[in-house]
């Protein structure tokens, strides 16, 4: 069953192999004559300013904790989708009380305006 | 017969079927390198972050063995699976306090250095 | 001559190249001095994580590897690489003050970790045969029968560290009072007064690279 998956991996290596392969030979191909202007990061047409290295708004951060808790809830439910037909109302009851006791937690954090953007 | 020495005298058949046969062995090798380097890192770094990023890898490790454990059981039993997908959900929630705890040290003192968090110490 | 098969020599390949990306971005997590890059690493150590599961018929696992510490948890902790400055000074030290108490423990346990695996034997992996339930649907039928109470226990202790954190991570309303419009005119302020400024460690370091 793991050896269907070195087709995968062969594909993953063909494709990694790929991009190498192009950007070395564009790079043997491409003149290259920079200059101060050409060299300057892409802003839109902006002068740049100040560095990468910004300090993130905490509110960022309070969104990706958000999701993380939905992301492992999506987690759980792939494997009671599968067996959703077999375990019936049971399953279901089942996963509307996780899916109720995290929401009370999403709506504290709405309620608490968390996810308000200031 | 001195100074051709044939590389299968040294390197035994047994010893290339042990090497190119994975066993869950070799998975129990893989987990504990990957549980002692996340340990180092936990002892060793500064960054209070590193630290987090350190006990991620240590639980990584614990997955490893977990998963190598049941599929060595037997393939149609899926407690190893269960509990690593617990494991996974307790690593996030751990994440997520650890880096919030963070941030709030950051905000407190500017600064996420392990060495200097000592106001509780004797 | 070994009576080693094709097969078995490719998974061995592919075994000893994820566990070779594995240990090998382990040993830069923590090594490295910018976190950031460290961070980097450690998604690569997950991802070929998420391929040694798969090399142990563990798909799913493999994909909620992906989806959650990949996705999810690496991206958390880059947010709070960003969120904590000071990262972008090379020159800091990065090992602790007892560095090497702390070198030592780790290679001694890591020392005898070797020796007891060494000790061991495992039994080869059986042979799979005809798998019918696959292992997602066998997850589902563990995690909502055997492991009911974890599994609803997994939602209490999501919830509370989602409020947890959401309560110690906010500025504001953690220290009680400031209602957000007055945050958001303070902020206004803050950022006027960096921005008249000019950036220590902005253009110029731009500049100093190219």
């Amino acid at each position: 069953m793991a050896s269907d998956y070195i087709v995968v991996c062969v594909m993953f290596f063909i494709a990694l192999g790929f991009v190498g392969v192009a950007l070395f030979v564009a790079k043997l191909v491409r003149p290259r004559r920079p200059t101060n202007v050409k060299l300057t990061t892409y802003e839109c047409g902006e002068k740049p300013w100040g560095g990468a290295w910004v300090q993130y708004n905490v509110r960022f951060y309070l969104v990706a904790l958000a999701f993380v808790v939905f992301d492992v809830e999506a987690a759980f439910l792939f494997p009671w989708a599968v067996v959703f037909k077999k375990l019936g109302l049971f399953g279901f009851i089942e996963m509307a009380v996780f899916i109720f006791v995290i929401l009370f937690g999403l709506v504290y954090v709405w309620r608490k305006g968390a996810l308000k953007w200031v | 017969m001195i100074g051709s020495i044939n590389i299968l005298d040294i390197l035994k058949p047994e010893l290339i079927c042990a090497i190119v046969r994975v066993t869950p062995t070799h998975y129990l090798y893989v987990a504990g390198i990957v549980f002692c380097i996340g340990l180092m890192g936990v002892m060793i770094r500064r960054n209070a972050i590193a630290i987090l990023m350190s006990i991620e890898l240590m639980l990584n490790a614990v997955n490893i063995v977990l998963i190598a454990g049941g599929r060595a059981y037997g393939p149609k039993t899926y407690d190893a699976s269960s509990f690593v997908i617990f494991i996974i959900a307790v690593a996030a929630a751990e994440a997520i306090v650890g880096l919030a705890l963070i941030l709030a040290a950051y905000r407190h003192m500017k600064d996420i250095n392990i060495d200097d968090m000592s106001i509780m110490k004797w | 001559m070994t009576g080693l098969e094709t097969e078995e020599i490719l998974s061995a390949i592919v075994f000893y190249l994820l566990s070779g990306v594995v240990v090998g971005s382990s040993i830069l997590v923590i090594t490295l001095r910018n976190i950031f890059r460290s961070a980097l690493f450690l998604l690569l150590a997950f991802f070929a994580t998420a391929g040694l599961f798969i090399t142990l018929d563990a798909e799913f696992i493999a994909a909620v590897q992906v989806l959650i510490y990949v996705g999810a948890i690496g991206v958390l902790i880059l947010f709070a690489i960003m969120l904590t400055r000071r990262i972008q000074d090379p020159v800091a030290k990065s090992t602790t003050r007892s560095f090497i108490l702390g070198a030592f423990v780790s290679a001694a346990f890591l020392f005898f970790l070797i020796l007891i695996l060494g000790k061991i034997y495992l039994p080869p992996f059986p042979e799979t045969g005809a798998d019918t339930e696959g292992i997602t649907k066998g997850i589902g039928r563990m995690l909502l029968t055997y492991y009911l109470l974890p599994f609803e226990v997994v939602s209490v202790l999501l919830v509370g560290a989602l409020i947890g954190a959401v309560v110690i991570a906010r500025k504001e309303e953690a220290r009680g009072g400031e209602p957000p419009e007055v945050a958001l005119e303070r902020e206004r302020k803050d950022r006027e007064i960096t921005d008249s400024k000019p950036d220590g460690n902005g253009l110029e370091q731009n500049d100093r690279k190219h």
